[in-house]
C-alpha cells in the first residue's frame, strides 16, 4: 500500500472533540465482560500451588493424593508443560516462570496446578500435593545480589557486555553503556558538582482486575482462550509455542481489561490453564487471587542508582554520569538498559555516560510498568538536577530550560532529536499560575521532567461498511483506556461521517491479522495510523462505486465530507452521493465495501512532560500530602482530549503512590510480607487533590495527524517532583523511594540532630 | 457440604438460591446468579470493586456470606438504571470520562449512590472520603470526583 | 555507503568500533551486511534491533530506506508498558 504517514497539518472536525466512548454504557451498567466474567459450559476451576520459599530445589512432587480426591479432574506439574522452546532462552524463562522446573526461584513461584469441579475441591487438592524442597540461600536486595558473596540464582549466566568474557557466573546478567563525549573532561570544567546515590523500592502496577482466563483445549488440537491481556495476539504466539499448538488453531479473545499498565503483557496463568484443560478434557477457568497477583505476577524493578552532574556557574551542565542497577527477578532482563537510555534524555549534554547493570534477585520476574525503568532514573537525575540548580543559585525551571534538549540535540541515548516538546513543557511550567500560587505552612513546591520513547509496531485494522451506511471498525490493539473512542474519531474524520455512525470493536485473533501488544503508548498512535490507512482504502472503493454509478472516470470523483463528488463543470448536474447511498447500492455495484490495513506503524514520536507539585509535610509524623498537582505534557495531537487528560492524571497518581507509599516489603526469610491492598497501599480518593493538566501539541512528523503516544510519560516525573517538593517543604533531601512517613521523619530527625 | 436455601430481594426482584455456608455473597451474585457487575479485585474488603448496598448499607460483598442475604434487600449496579434510562451517576460518569478500564466503575457507582443518598450535597472533601474505600488505578480520581459533583447537582434539581 | 553508529555492546562485537561503514540502501540490507561483516551481531539482529534514522526510531520497518547522509543509529529493542 502506498500509505503516506507524514504529518499533513489538516484541519479537524471530529478529532479533538470529546464524545462518549462506545464501550461506556456497558461499563456503567455492569454489562461489560472482563476476564473473570466469562464462563463456558462444563468448565472446571483451576488453582495454582506456589512455592512458599524464596529459593529452593524441587526434589520431588507427589500429586497422587490430590489426584484421588473426588472432583479433581487434572493435576499438572512442569512435566505437563515440556520444554518446546527450542533454544529460545527468553521463552524458556517464560515457561519456567509459568511452572517451576527444577528450582523455585521466588516466594509465589508456581510449582503445580489443579483443575476441579469447584473452588473448594481445588483448594483442598492443593493441600494434598506434597512437594519436597531443599532450601537454598536467597537474595532479594539489588545491591546485595551484586556482591561476589551473594547466593547465585542461576549458575549458567555470565555477565554480558563486559570487555572480557567473565570466567565465573554472576547475578549480574548484563552491563550496558550509553553516552557520548568525555565525562572526565566535562567534570573538569564544572564549577559545581552534585553526586548522590539513590534507591527505589519495587512496586506493582496495581491493576484492580487480577489475571483471569478461561481456556478450552480440544483433542483435535484446536483451542480457545478468553483472557484479560494487553496483547491477545502475543499471548496466542506464546501460548501456542509453549503448548505445542498451531497459532492459527488457538483463538484468543481479549476480554475487557481491568487495567494492565504493562503487567498484562506477559503470560503467567494462561499456559497453565491451557495445560490443565488439555489434561482434563474440559474448559478451565483460572483466576488469580490478589495475593497471587502481588507474589507471582510481574512487578517493576527495585533500583540503586548513582548520579553525578557537573555545571558551570552560568548554569551550563558540563557532564553527567549515572550508574544504574535494576533488579529483574530471577530471570535476565533489560530493565537497567532502558533506565540507562532514558536517564538524561531531557538534556542537551556534550559529555554524558550511563552504565546499567541487570541484577537477578529472588523476587518475581520483573515486567513492564508504564514507561518501564524511566521513573527511577528520572527520580535520581531530576533530584540531582534540582540540587545542582540550588547550589548554583538558579531557579530550577530556568536551569532546566537552559539545558533542555531541542530539535537537533544529540540525545543521551544516541540519535539526534527531531521536533520535541521538553522546552515547550518547561516554558509552559514557567508561566503556569501554579508556579506563582502562595504556599502554606510546612509546604514546598517541586517540579521535574520526564521522557519516554513511545513505540509503534505491527498493526492491522478492518473497516467494514454496512448496507445501511454504518461503519464497523475492527482493531487488534486492546483498548486499555478509551482507544475505541479515539479510533472511532479518527475513522469519522477520514470518512467525513458522524462519530455515532461508527462502532469500534477489538477483534479476536482469528478475525484479524497479527497485532503487537498495546504497550509503549502505541495503542492510539499505531491503530489510528492503520485506521487512517484502512479508511483511505475504503474511500478508494467508495469513489470507484460512485464513478460506476455515474459512468464517469474514477479520477473525476473526489471524497469530501462523507460524499463522493464529481469534480468538474461538466458534471454540474450530478448530485453528490453520500456514503449511505453508495453503501445501499453496494450489492449491485460490486459487493461489500471495506477498507483494510496491515502496516508497521513506525516513527512514534518521543514524548516529554513537566510536572509541578506542592507537598505538605507534617514535621511531627513525617507524613507527606499532595496539596496541588499539575501535569504538562506533549501529546502531539490529542485525539480525544478527555482521555488524554485521563492518561496524564492516572500516570501522575501512580507516580504519587510510588513516591510516597508503595513498596514490596520482604522479610529475612525472602517472603513477601505485604501481598494485599491493605498493606500495599495505593492512593485512594482522599489522598489526592484534583490533578490539573495542560496538553501541548507539538505534531509528530511521522503521523498523518501528528499523534504521539500519551500513556506512559506521565508516570516518569512524579517521583522526582515530589522528592524535590519534600526537600523544599522539610529541608531534607530524600534519596530513598518511597518517601513513607518513617523515612521522612528519620530524615527530619537526622537533620535536626545534625 | 449441605447447601443453604436463601430467599432474598435483589434489585427489586424476589430471588431464591442455594449456596454453600462458606460461600461469599459476591460469589453467589457472580457465579450462581450471573450478576457479574460486582467485581472481585482483592477478596479482602480493601478495593471496593464488589461494593453493593445491603439493607441501605454500603458493604463489600466479598465480606458478606451468601447465606446472610436471607430476607434482606440487595442492590447492585445492575439495578441502577431504569430500563434504558441511566441513573444520573451513570450518565455523569460517561460524560466526564470518569472511567478508563472500568473495572472499578460498578463499585464506585454503588458507593457514590450510597453517599448521595445520605448526603445529597457533599463537599469535594466529603466525596473524597466517601469514596476512599474504592480503589481506582487508572483515573487519579479527578474525573470521578467531578462526575459525582455534577450528578449531585443534577439529582438535587430533580432533573 | 552509510555510517552506522553502534551502541556499546554491539560495538564490542564489531571489534570495538563505535561506528562502521556499510553499503546499504535500506534497513534489510543494512542488517544483512552487518551480519556478514560481523557475525557476532547476527543473534542480536534476530532478537531485534531498532534503527534510528535522523532521530526517528524504526523497530520493524525493514524496507525503510536509508537516505544519503542520514544519521543511522542502532539501538536495543525496548519493552514498554
Amino acid at each position: 500500500m502506498n500509505f503516506d504517514p507524514r504529518f499533513s497539518g489538516r484541519k479537524f472536525s471530529s478529532v479533538g472533540t470529546r464524545p462518549i466512548r462506545p464501550d461506556g454504557v456497558d461499563k456503567v451498567t455492569g454489562r461489560a465482560r472482563y476476564g473473570a466474567d466469562f464462563n463456558m459450559a462444563g468448565q472446571l476451576v483451576g488453582r495454582v500451588l506456589r512455592s512458599p520459599h524464596a529459593h529452593a530445589k524441587i526434589l520431588k512432587i507427589d500429586t497422587s493424593k490430590a489426584e484421588k480426591l473426588a472432583g479433581v479432574k487434572a493435576v499438572i506439574t512442569a512435566a505437563d508443560l515440556p520444554d518446546l522452546t527450542d533454544g529460545d532462552s527468553a521463552m524458556y524463562d517464560v515457561l519456567d516462570n509459568c511452572m517451576a522446573r527444577t528450582k523455585a526461584l521466588y516466594d509465589g513461584h508456581a510449582v503445580a496446578a489443579v483443575a476441579a469441579v469447584d473452588a473448594r475441591t481445588a483448594r483442598q487438592a492443593l493441600k494434598l500435593i506434597e512437594v519436597d524442597y531443599e532450601l537454598l540461600p536467597h537474595v532479594t536486595d539489588v545491591d546485595e545480589a551484586m556482591k561476589h558473596t551473594a547466593p547465585l540464582i542461576n549458575d549458567t549466566l555470565f555477565t554480558e557486555g563486559l570487555e572480557e568474557k567473565p570466567v565465573k557466573p554472576s547475578n549480574v546478567t548484563k552491563r550496558s553503556q550509553f553516552g557520548h563525549g568525555d565525562v572526565h573532561q566535562g567534570f573538569g570544567h564544572a564549577d559545581f558538582i552534585v553526586e548522590r546515590s539513590f534507591k527505589t523500592e519495587q512496586t506493582h502496577q496495581g491493576y484492580i482486575e487480577p489475571h483471569a482466563c478461561v481456556a478450552s483445549v480440544s483433542s483435535d488440537g484446536t483451542a480457545d482462550l478468553w483472557v484479560c491481556t494487553q496483547g491477545h495476539f502475543v499471548y496466542r504466539q506464546h501460548c501456542a509455542q509453549l503448548l505445542g499448538l498451531e497459532a492459527s488453531k488457538l483463538r484468543v479473545t481479549s476480554s475487557e481489561i481491568g487495567g494492565g499498565f504493562g503487567g498484562k503483557t506477559h503470560v503467567w496463568a494462561e499456559p497453565v490453564a491451557l495445560a490443565l484443560s488439555r489434561k482434563a478434557g474440559r474448559p478451565v477457568k483460572l483466576v488469580m487471587t490478589r495475593d497471587e497477583v502481588f507474589r507471582a505476577s510481574g512487578p517493576t524493578s527495585a533500583t540503586s542508582i548513582d548520579v553525578k552532574i557537573g555545571a558551570r556557574k552560568d548554569g551550563t551542565i558540563t557532564a553527567a554520569e549515572a550508574t544504574l542497577r535494576y533488579s529483574s527477578g530471577p530471570y535476565a532482563g533489560t530493565w537497567a538498559e532502558i533506565g540507562a537510555m532514558t536517564a538524561f534524555a531531557c538534556y542537551k549534554l556534550d559529555n554524558v555516560k550511563t552504565v546499567g547493570f541487570e541484577v537477578l534477585v529472588n523476587r518475581p520476574k520483573t515486567a513492564a510498568y508504564r514507561a518501564p525503568s524511566a521513573p527511577m532514573a528520572a527520580f535520581a537525575v531530576e533530584s540531582a538536577v534540582d540540587e545542582l540548580a540550588k547550589e548554583i543559585g538558579m531557579d530550577p525551571v530556568d536551569f532546566r530550560i537552559k539545558n533542555a534538549a531541542q530539535e537537533g540535540t544529540r540525545s543521551s541515548y544516541g540519535p539526534v532529536y527531531g521536533p520535541i516538546g521538553i522546552g515547550p513543557t518547561l516554558e509552559a511550567a514557567k508561566t503556569h499560575p501554579h508556579m506563582k500560587a502562595p504556599l502554606g505552612k510546612n509546604q514546598g513546591r517541586g517540579m521535574a521532567c520526564g521522557f519516554w520513547f513511545n513505540f509503534g509496531g505491527q498493526t492491522c485494522v478492518d473497516l467494514n461498511i454496512g448496507m445501511d451506511g454504518s461503519v464497523s471498525l475492527a482493531v487488534g490493539t486492546v483498548d486499555v483506556g478509551g482507544s475505541r473512542a479515539s479510533l472511532s474519531l479518527v475513522a469519522a474524520e477520514e470518512l467525513g461521517i458522524d462519530y455515532a455512525q461508527l462502532k469500534a470493536v477489538v477483534a479476536d485473533t482469528s478475525s484479524l491479522g497479527y497485532n503487537d501488544m498495546t504497550d509503549g503508548s502505541r495503542g492510539t498512535f499505531s491503530s489510528s495510523m492503520a485506521t487512517i490507512s484502512a479508511a483511505r482504502n475504503a474511500i478508494k472503493i467508495l469513489r470507484d462505486r460512485a464513478a460506476q454509478t455515474w459512468d464517469i472516470p474514477v479520477d473525476d470523483v473526489v471524497w469530501e465530507n462523507g460524499h463522493a463528488i464529481a469534480k468538474g463543470e461538466k458534471y454540474g448536474n450530478l448530485a453528490a452521493l453520500s456514503l449511505k447511498e453508495i453503501a445501499a447500492a453496494s450489492g449491485k455495484t460490486g459487493g461489500p465495501i471495506a477498507g483494510h490495513s496491515e502496516l508497521v506503524a513506525d516513527g512514534a514520536g518521543v514524548s516529554f512532560a513537566t510536572h509541578i507539585c506542592d507537598i505538605e509535610v507534617d514535621p511531627e509524623t513525617g507524613a507527606a500530602r499532595v496539596v496541588r498537582y499539575t501535569v504538562i505534557q506533549d501529546a502531539g495531537k490529542a485525539v480525544h482530549p478527555t482521555y488524554v487528560e485521563g492518561q496524564y492524571q492516572g500516570g501522575a497518581a501512580q507516580g504519587i503512590g510510588w513516591a510516597l507509599n508503595e513498596e514490596y516489603i520482604y522479610g529475612k526469610d525472602g517472603r513477601l510480607q505485604n501481598a494485599g491492598f491493605l498493606d500495599y497501599r495505593i492512593p485512594v480518593c482522599s489522598d489526592l487533590p484534583m490533578i490539573d493538566t495542560q496538553i501541548l501539541e507539538i505534531p509528530n512528523p511521522n503521523h498523518p495527524y501528528g499523534v504521539r503516544g500519551v500513556g506512559e510519560t506521565s508516570i516518569v516525573p512524579p517521583l522526582a517532583a515530589i522528592a524535590n517538593a519534600v526537600s523544599n517543604a522539610a529541608g531534607v533531601r530524600m534519596t530513598h523511594i518511597p518517601m513513607s512517613p518513617p523515612r521522612i521523619l528519620a530524615a527530619i530527625e537526622a537533620e535536626r540532630g545534625g | 457440604m449441605a447447601g443453604v436455601a436463601v430467599s432474598t430481594t435483589i434489585n427489586g426482584d424476589h430471588v431464591e438460591y442455594l449456596c454453600q455456608p462458606d460461600e461469599t455473597l459476591l460469589d453467589v451474585l457472580r457465579d450462581r446468579l450471573g450478576l457479574t457487575g460486582a467485581k472481585e479485585g482483592c477478596g479482602t474488603g480493601d478495593c471496593g470493586a464488589c461494593s453493593i448496598i445491603l439493607d441501605n448499607r454500603l458493604v463489600c460483598s466479598c465480606l458478606v456470606l451468601g447465606a446472610e442475604a436471607e430476607g434482606r434487600i440487595v442492590e447492585t449496579v445492575e439495578g441502577m438504571a431504569h430500563g434504558d434510562q441511566l441513573h444520573p451517576l451513570q450518565q455523569k460518569f460517561l460524560e466526564h470520562a470518569a472511567l478508563q478500564c472500568g473495572i472499578c466503575t460498578p463499585g464506585f457507582l454503588i458507593a457514590a449512590k450510597d453517599l448521595l443518598a445520605k448526603n445529597p450535597d457533599p463537599t469535594e472533601e466529603e466525596i473524597r472520603f466517601g469514596l476512599a474505600g474504592n480503589l481506582c488505578r487508572c483515573t487519579g480520581y479527578d474525573k470521578i470526583v467531578r462526575a459525582v459533583q455534577d450528578a449531585a447537582t443534577v439529582m438535587k434539581k430533580g432533573v | 555507503m552509510v555510517e552506522v553508529t553502534l551502541w556499546g555492546a554491539l560495538g564490542q562485537l564489531a571489534g570495538g568500533q563505535s561506528k562502521v561503514e556499510v553499503e546499504a540502501k535500506d534497513i534489510r540490507e543494512l542488517f544483512r551486511k552487518l551480519a556478514e561483516q560481523y557475525p557476532g551481531i547476527e543473534p542480536w539482529i534476530e532478537k531485534g534491533i531498532a534503527v534510528a534514522i535522523d532521530g526517528t526510531i524504526y523497530r520493524d520497518t525493514w524496507s525503510k530506506e536509508l537516505p544519503k547522509g542520514a544519521e543511522i543509529f542502532l539501538l536495543p529493542r525496548l519493552a514498554g508498558g
